[in-house]
């Protein structure tokens, strides 16, 4: 086992007309999967080039799935792009990426040709009906290792720039054994997938599904906003596993969705992306008895996830979740600031080491080597174990407990955001003279404090036009003088405690 | 409708919601605000708004918002 495509072939061998992938109007069976990946590998063969980097600029549906592997089909790697987002955004990713193409459909095809970059454009209802060219997808796959990439997901970087997190094919295969083994998903699962494919999540429902041979439902993104519809599609499409954010969970539990439409297929309840509520949880557990939940840990740099816990036992409203222990195949240790081994109860950052580690941030030797560094306990030969810039403590069943981040870095609705990027986008308006970035978490708000000569709409539009809307500000503030701290540094502090009296 | 007007002003800055009349399938508003409008239209309403009525054609539009509030005052 040495690439991806393995699971997919098989599966398309056992199960040829069963269904692989769905969304709310389309449906495509493994059969159809394979070849129209085939078609499309061929047709990006033409590159003449391999491990490089191809950009899918097109909407979370059915056929995006498709795209990604005629991608690896050709022997490159593929990198999800947000079609949702700003050009101006995607412009500075691909200044990082270079890709070698774009691959995109006819709706975004206008978008693609707007963006700023070298390579070729394929349309994927172009490719995906070009003819196989078998001896070339044969050749490609002879020289192909697993420690190829497979694919990157850039998240968003403290300095403004992008990072991306480039995952080789060993990464997954390990990543899904462990995730079939741990959760029991086989032929017969039904997926229903939340997260979008440019966020880290989606690779547990990507993955187990070709590798199991089962189906994964797209769940449409507007049903979130109106839980009865959410889940009644999901009883119509007998969803019986579901890995989502818990914002997501949220919005049914703060509802009181379950009352109204129980879901009585459901098995298994994953989640991941941010920290679990317990009231929230509490409330799906007494509506699902006999369902199993989990808490999952780990970032993009790690594939997806480094520890795991089970709930088993009851929780108090106000107690925190743990986030378990190491994953099969996965080790985690506790580090101090000293570079020493926390003892048990002691605070350290939480470090991985294994075959879920990323290859490293794609052009980006320097932010890599930030974070992927030597093991200090192992000094007698090379082996990188991965930062995560978390701190943990183990409590006294052994199991981690999260406690905060290292740095600024900050997370709303499962989304990883630097409050940095947003303050470059905004700061490289000419009439700015400063602006700070401050997270209010008692209200969930991203505020921005500016000054400067200019007015809140003229902002808001470089916003708009610069940042994802998860990046968005909830509050402008505009102040005279920016308030400083005894360094002459922004006060930020100050921001975050009173920026509604400046 | 003022009142309901203000409350959506402060809860996404820069919409018309006066003009604005598929705040759903425009993609307007996120389930996050969805959410949080529906608790504070409750609060600043005094109104209980069952998960049956919350369906997007209750919430395309400041009209709509505005009837479904009118509708949920007078049943009680």
């Amino acid at each position: 086992m040495k690439n991806i495509l393995e699971y997919l072939e098989a599966s398309a061998k056992y199960y040829p007309e069963k269904a692989a992938f769905t969304d709310e109007s389309t449906e495509i069976t493994y059969r159809l999967a394979v070849n129209k990946a085939m078609a499309i590998g061929s047709s990006l063969a033409s590159l003449g080039v391999r491990n490089a980097p191809v950009a899918v600029l097109m909407d979370n549906c059915a056929d995006s799935l498709v795209a990604y592997f005629g991608v690896v089909y050709s022997g490159n790697f593929y990198v999800v792009i947000d079609a949702k987002m700003p050009s101006d955004r995607i412009n500075v990713i691909f200044e990082t990426l270079r890709p070698v193409a774009v691959l995109t459909d006819r709706k975004h095809e206008e978008k693609a040709l707007g963006l700023k970059f070298g390579g070729r454009i394929f349309i994927y209802e172009d490719s995906s009906s070009c003819p196989i060219d078998y001896p070339k997808m044969n050749e490609i796959r002879m020289r192909a290792i697993d420690t190829d990439p497979l694919y990157a997901l850039f998240t968003s970087g403290s300095t403004g720039v992008p990072k991306g997190a480039v995952i080789c094919h060993r990464s997954v295969i390990a990543y899904a054994e462990w995730i079939q083994e741990t959760f029991g998903i086989d032929e017969s699962t039904q997926f229903g997938s939340q997260t979008p494919f440019y966020f880290s999540m989606s690779v547990l429902d990507i993955f187990s599904t070709i590798k199991a041979g089962c189906t994964l439902h797209i769940l449409p993104k507007k049903f979130f906003s109106f839980p009865v519809r959410l889940l009644q599609y999901m009883n119509e499409k007998h969803v019986d596993t579901i890995y989502w954010v818990p914002s997501a969970l949220s919005i049914i539990s703060n509802l009181k969705a379950l009352d109204y439409v129980p879901l009585p297929e459901l098995k298994r309840v994953l989640f991941a992306g941010e920290v679990m509520p317990t009231k929230q949880l509490n409330y799906w557990i007494s509506k699902l008895p006999g369902v199993l939940f989990a808490n999952l840990y780990g970032p993009t740099e790690i594939t997806d996830i480094c520890t795991y816990y089970v709930v088993d036992r009851k929780f108090a409203d106000d107690e925190a979740l743990p986030i378990g222990r190491a994953c099969s195949n996965c080790d985690v240790i506790v580090i101090k600031d000293d570079g020493t081994e926390a003892a048990p109860g002691e605070e350290g950052e939480l470090c991985v080491r294994g075959s879920f580690l990323a290859l490293g941030y794609y052009n980006n030797p320097e932010k890599t080597s930030q974070v992927f560094v030597q093991n200090p306990l192992n000094p007698h030969y090379p082996e990188l174990i991965y930062k995560t810039g978390d701190l943990v403590r183990y409590n006294e069943r052994g199991e981690l407990i999260y406690i905060t981040r290292t740095d600024f870095q900050i997370k709303r609705m499962g989304y990883r955001i630097e409050l940095g990027e947003i303050e470059t986008a905004v700061g490289s308006m000419d009439c700015i003279k400063a602006c700070a970035c401050v997270f209010d978490d008692q209200n969930d708000r991203i505020v921005l404090v500016y000054q400067g000569d200019v007015g809140d709409e003229a902002v808001r539009e470089v916003i708009k036009a610069k940042l994802p809307e998860y990046m968005h500000p909830n509050r402008l503030v505009q102040v005279d003088s920016m308030p400083l701290n005894s360094n002459g540094k922004i006060d930020r502090n100050r921001l975050k405690s009173s920026y509604h009296t400046l | 409708m003022d009142k309901l007007l203000e409350i959506l002003q402060d809860l996404k800055p820069g919409v018309d919601f006066a003009l604005e009349d598929d705040l759903i399938e425009d993609g307007i508003l996120s389930s996050l605000e969805i959410m949080t409008l529906v608790v504070e239209l409750c609060s600043e309403f005094g109104i209980e708004i069952s998960p049956l009525d919350i369906v997007p054609e209750n919430f395309k539009s400041a009209r709509a918002m505005h009837a479904l509030i009118t509708r949920l005052r007078d049943e009680d």
